[in-house]
């Protein structure tokens, strides 16, 4: 075990510390600055601001003053909103982007399992095959048609749900359903094709014939081994979704992480940039070392290494 | 013969006559070799869903790409007087044209706000979109192949590097790869196009050639996971140690015999890889990064048309289906592959 910890956190770091390495010069590599687009800034004052943030030293200096500063838990000032640290604006946008991804995640969760296991216990009959063309529906339609067909049809068409912001909990509805559509169709679809496998097992024939009931043959044998692979798919998946979507940001115009994240892109706000990309890249490492240690909680077998 | 006793143990002698050729023909009916690809291909045909789904591919592709050239109407031509028209509906001076006996050609879509007819807009759209699909994962196709082939060939610490590339490439997260190498393809690419040679690129458009190249520079790490594996336990195989031991080279060996068993596999993760290729693509087009105009993209189409949503709402819903559904039919006909190709493996 103390093994598997210290290898864990061994190579978390190192992955951790490429993906950094590689955004900033990435980052420098394109074409363009963060006081260039504006052109009311004069010369003399973009060579100001460029001094201010360091930014007119040699990109190797840069990169050792902004490694020496992020292991310290110093993420330096934002470039483009004056004053705030990039800590600040993480902190304060990410619980918006957190709670939408989160709820969305147990929808999924709670509507995905559910209709999978009950397409697979019915394979070939008429509720099987709606559950699953719904579901692969659900897989081919882009988020942004989701969002937008929903917000015309729910908000535009027939008013019952507001369109933009997230001041009341009627706001939350359409973007939480937008976000969940795609995970939960395809949580559906992985569900079902494990829980197939699962029921052709030895151990639930043997279940069965040494009397235990259907409905306690599911949940302990079935369930268990049959839900690992969403397991799999849901930590990272947890990972992108709790910084959010870009497109379902943009759409209801919530204040969050993934809409922060592409306008900074956009205006080369590199510490900004850096801050997302580390916090994103840990939380991603986390979500897999919590989808490993879910993995020996739910079957006791697995060893973990 | 006299009728003999049922006890009697005399055996008939005429059952131990020669047989005749005819009924030694009779005798050997073999079945005739089915070879893999005529056994997958009459499992696919056999196969409704996946058979509709490449219909409904093959309609698409003959509107995105052959009808628009017969069509009245170009995609970049703008109609004065016939800004925002409802499907099916005129203009006035259209309307004056017909009361003179002449033929106008109805704007089946309706139009949008600079008057362009939507219907070739859309189909323009798709041709785009299935372009970026098809082109894109040709080249993660052969990148990722060769990526995994290698690495899973010669596995040790090729393996384990090549692997953690991999890995790193998947923790970045995608858009910000995505926007910045677009923005850092750009200059070079505008400065290709304008050498001799090169015109073709101009004529695609910067844009689109930088998004191929974002595409396969990034999503080839799928592939190349997917080819491991599969290397992997091929490599086992008695037929390599064979090819081995006949001094085969390493390329060779990959090429002839690791790659050619796991066609099936190319295959159907390359059909999958269309779609969302697709997908991919009409975000990019969403957000604004996607071709130049006038040049429209599903994506594009559907993005213009949320500042009128509320009086045009067609406008979404024409781009929006079509996506859905060419996205739908690419999904459905890639699993149709995969059962046909390889009916043990499971999504």
């Amino acid at each position: 075990m103390l093994r598997y910890v210290v290898k864990r956190v061994l190579l978390a770091a190192i992955t951790i510390f490429l993906v950094a390495t590689i955004t900033f010069f990435l980052m420098r590599m394109v074409p363009g600055g963060p006081f260039i687009a504006e052109k009311s800034i004069s010369e003399q004052a973009q060579a100001a601001l460029n001094a201010k943030f360091g930014l007119d030293k040699p990109v190797w200096v840069q990169y050792k003053n902004y490694m020496t500063g992020a292991l310290h838990g110093d993420f330096s000032l934002s470039l483009k909103q004056r004053g705030r640290t990039v800590s600040e604006i993480i902190a304060s946008k990410f619980p918006i982007s957190a709670k939408l991804g989160g709820l969305s995640v147990l929808i999924a969760l709670a509507i995905g399992i559910p209709f999978g296991s009950i397409a697979a216990l019915n394979r070939g009959k008429w509720l099987d095959q709606l559950i699953m063309v719904i579901a692969t529906c659900g897989i081919a339609f882009p988020s942004f048609v989701i969002c937008t067909v929903g917000m015309y049809l729910f908000g535009v068409r027939l008013k019952w749900l507001p369109t933009f912001g997230l001041t009341s909990p009627l706001h939350y509805i359409l973007p939480i359903f937008s976000l969940a559509f795609y995970p939960m169709a395809y949580i559906t679809r992985l569900m079902r094709s494990s829980m197939l496998d699962v029921l052709d097992q030895d151990y639930m024939r043997t279940a069965r014939s040494k009397g235990l009931s259907r409905s306690r043959s599911l949940f302990k044998h079935a369930l268990r081994n049959a839900v690992l692979p969403v397991v799999t798919y849901v930590g990272p998946m947890l990972a992108y979704t709790l910084t959010g979507s870009f497109v379902v940001e943009k759409i209801f115009v919530i204040p969050g992480l993934g809409g922060q994240f592409v306008s900074s892109i956009m205006t080369r706000d590199y510490t900004v940039i850096m801050g997302t990309t580390i916090f994103l890249a840990t939380l991603l490492i986390l979500m897999n070392v919590v989808v490993d240690i879910i993995y020996k909680m739910i079957d006791p077998r697995i060893q973990l290494k | 013969m006299t009728s003999k006793s049922p006890l009697s143990f005399q055996l008939n002698t005429d059952d131990f006559l020669p047989a005749t050729d005819e009924e030694k023909q009779n005798l050997v009916k073999m079945r005739p070799s089915v070879s893999f690809w005529k056994d997958a291909m009459s499992r696919l045909r056999r196969n409704k869903v996946a058979m509709i789904s490449l219909a409904v591919i093959l309609v698409v592709m003959i509107f995105s790409f052959i009808v628009p050239a017969f069509y009245p109407y170009r995609y970049e031509q703008q109609i004065k007087g016939s800004e925002y028209l409802h499907p099916m509906a005129y203009s006035e001076q259209e309307q004056a044209r017909m009361d003179a006996g002449e033929k106008v050609f109805p704007h089946i879509l309706g139009t949008d706000n600079l008057g362009r007819d939507y219907a070739v807009r859309v189909m323009m759209g798709s041709r785009i979109s299935l372009l970026v699909g098809l082109v894109a994962s040709a080249i993660v196709l052969i990148i990722g192949s060769i990526y995994g082939a290698v690495s899973g060939f010669f596995g040790g610490w090729v393996d384990t590097i090549m692997m953690r590339i991999v890995d790193i490439i998947y923790t970045i997260p995608d858009i910000l790869l995505i926007v910045l190498l677009s923005f850092a393809l750009k200059a070079p690419i505008a400065k290709l196009a304008a050498r001799k040679g090169f015109g073709w690129i101009q004529v695609m458009g910067p844009n689109l050639i930088s998004i191929f190249i974002v595409f396969a520079l990034l999503y080839w790490v799928g592939m190349a996971r997917i080819v491991r594996g599969q290397i992997l336990t091929l490599k086992q195989n008695e037929y390599v140690t064979a090819a081995k031991a006949l001094g085969a080279s390493n390329a060779r060996i990959i090429r002839r015999h690791l790659l050619t068993n796991c066609i099936g596999t190319l295959i159907v993760t390359t059909t999958l890889q269309i779609p969302s290729s697709i997908f991919t693509e009409s975000f990019l087009s969403f957000l604004g990064m996607g071709v130049a105009v006038p040049l429209p993209s599903l994506g594009s189409l559907a993005s213009d048309s949320l500042n009128g949503l509320t009086s045009y709402p067609y406008l979404l819903m024409a781009p929006a289906l079509l996506i859905s559904l060419i996205i739908l039919s690419f999904n459905l006909f890639g699993d149709g592959l995969r059962d046909a190709f390889d009916p043990k493996m499971k999504s």
